[in-house]
């Protein structure tokens, strides 16, 4: 396509107007902004020299999407922005938590919650937004499911889905302990003898989970660590996969729009 | 000059026509550099991957030493009602190593099971054979009581109604001297005929026991 010249911008009211450069003003150093710019620009393009990262960035931002994508499509980048939430939040969490059973753990907790600035806020974020994020989960599921979005090519994204819906669940269940309060820990008794019911492996599963046969002084370090080392490193690494194979196979338009036929299509039919 | 579809395949890549190779040699040497190599990088990551792996599945197979705790004299039971006892499961974690255990006398006219005989005094455990919440004694009922999923045992820890899927669990009791003590846990199905210990909501009657394997980590008495 021949490219075609640019119309003439509209002219501005000569009190916005910026002052004419006289002659000699403008052809030496330009001011501390220009030279700012410049800086910027050297710097991004030394960088994209080297790793070609623009045309990576370009490729997974600007892409076709379908006519028809609506206010259901947030639902997974949502999701993603509460699981960011929950790992900035938890981070900050980990700097002042003691996974210590013998009474360190709730004591850590209660110091948070009531003497360090914002802890308060910083916890009930991380405690709230774990249940966003499992509700968020099941929506995005959801909508990928009555949008008919997970059938052929997406197959294999629905199944990285699954996992990661499983994964968001170990991380309710393995959080749920740390607070170490009264709750906290019947909650796991149950949860880990649940586990349990499973027939043949289910035992040696809840043997791994406590760390021994009894609730003992491992099994809250255990589910420190799967917290906060173990499954956010796999969560992490699914949704990027996630997200490449989004960007590589496109969205999906909704299933209310037909498929539309190309203008000399048309006429041919007729 | 492969001659990698002919049927007749010589063992010598000399026969093969390879360029460069040896009278004699079977295996070329690229070939045996990238074998090695991967060799090589697998014996690294089994290195540290087996014992990271081993660590983390060891409490599965490790059992834990029998203990015996003293909770009481002989005289401060009686054999028609329980007394509560608290006693530590798990050394070193406070509070969250503690249960409550459920201790009387032995009646001659209750425990009639023969298994029950030459037990001095019954310890029932006050883990709910549901999913283990604790289960308390209610004297006017004659009733064990889960507040979690409404699991009711009777006098003998036997289910009478609810959830659970076995007897209350119960533990070793011995004397010494003048000190009831309290030993090792161990499970129960619902004609009272011991097992070693299970975890909650596994049952022990029929094909229970099989389908619930006893595991390495419950020392066996």
């Amino acid at each position: 396509m021949p490219k075609l010249p640019r119309p003439p911008a509209p002219p501005m009211p000569s009190a916005l107007r910026a002052p004419t450069p006289r002659p000699g003003e403008g052809n030496g150093k330009g001011g501390p902004i220009d030279g700012a710019k410049e800086a910027g620009i050297t710097v991004v393009d030394w960088v994209d020299e080297r790793t070609s990262l623009s045309s990576a960035g370009r490729w997974l931002l600007f892409r076709k999407v379908p006519k028809g994508t609506n206010w259901f499509y947030t639902l997974g980048s949502a999701t993603m922005f509460a699981f960011l939430s929950q790992a900035v939040t938890g981070v900050f969490l980990a700097m002042y938590y003691r996974p210590d059973p013998g009474g360190g753990a709730y004591e850590s907790i209660r110091h948070v919650t009531n003497e360090v600035f914002l802890g308060q806020f910083v916890r009930g974020m991380h405690k709230w937004g774990s249940t966003v994020m499992v509700i968020l989960v099941f929506l995005h599921m959801g909508r990928t499911f009555f949008f008919g979005a997970y059938k052929y090519p997406r197959e294999l994204n629905w199944v990285i889905g699954v996992v990661l819906l499983i994964l968001t669940l170990v991380m309710s269940f393995t959080g749920y302990l740390l607070p170490f309060d009264q709750r906290a820990y019947w909650a796991t008794i149950v949860g880990v003898n649940i586990n349990g019911t499973g027939p043949l492996l289910g035992p040696y599963l809840s043997d791994f989970l406590r760390g021994g046969g009894e609730f003992g002084a491992t099994t809250l370090s255990r589910f420190y660590a799967i917290h906060m080392l173990l499954v956010p490193g796999l969560l992490v690494a699914l949704i990027g996969a996630h997200l490449y194979l989004v960007a590589k196979l496109g969205t999906t338009a909704p299933p209310w729009r037909k498929a539309e036929l190309r203008d000399e299509l048309r006429e041919a039919e007729a | 000059m492969s001659d990698k579809h002919a049927k007749y395949k010589s063992k010598y890549t000399a026969d093969r026509m390879i360029p460069g190779a040896f009278e004699g040699e079977t295996i070329t040497r690229r070939r045996f550099m990238t074998g090695s190599a991967h060799t090589a990088g697998a014996i690294a990551a089994g290195a540290f991957t087996l014992p990271a792996l081993g660590f983390a599945l060891g409490p599965v197979f490790k059992s834990t030493p029998h203990r015996w705790e003293t909770v009481g004299t002989v005289n401060q039971f009686p054999d028609n009602n329980y007394i509560p006892v608290v006693m530590t499961l798990t050394p070193g974690i406070g509070e969250a190593g503690k249960t409550t255990v459920y201790v009387r006398k032995f009646n001659a006219v209750l425990d009639t099971d023969r298994y029950d005989r030459d037990t001095p005094f019954i310890a029932i455990s006050s883990r709910c054979a549901h999913l283990g919440c604790p289960v308390r004694w209610v004297d006017a009922a004659e009733r064990f009581i889960c507040p979690c999923h409404g699991g009711v045992y009777d006098l003998l820890g036997r289910r009478v109604g609810g959830p659970p899927v076995r007897p209350l669990d119960r533990f070793y009791t011995r004397v010494a001297g003048e000190d009831v003590q309290v030993g090792p846990r161990f499970s129960v199905n619902s004609e009272l005929r011991r097992f070693s210990p299970r975890d909650p909501g596994e049952p022990l009657d029929g094909i229970g026991q099989y389908l619930y394997p006893s595991r390495p980590s419950e020392q066996k008495l």
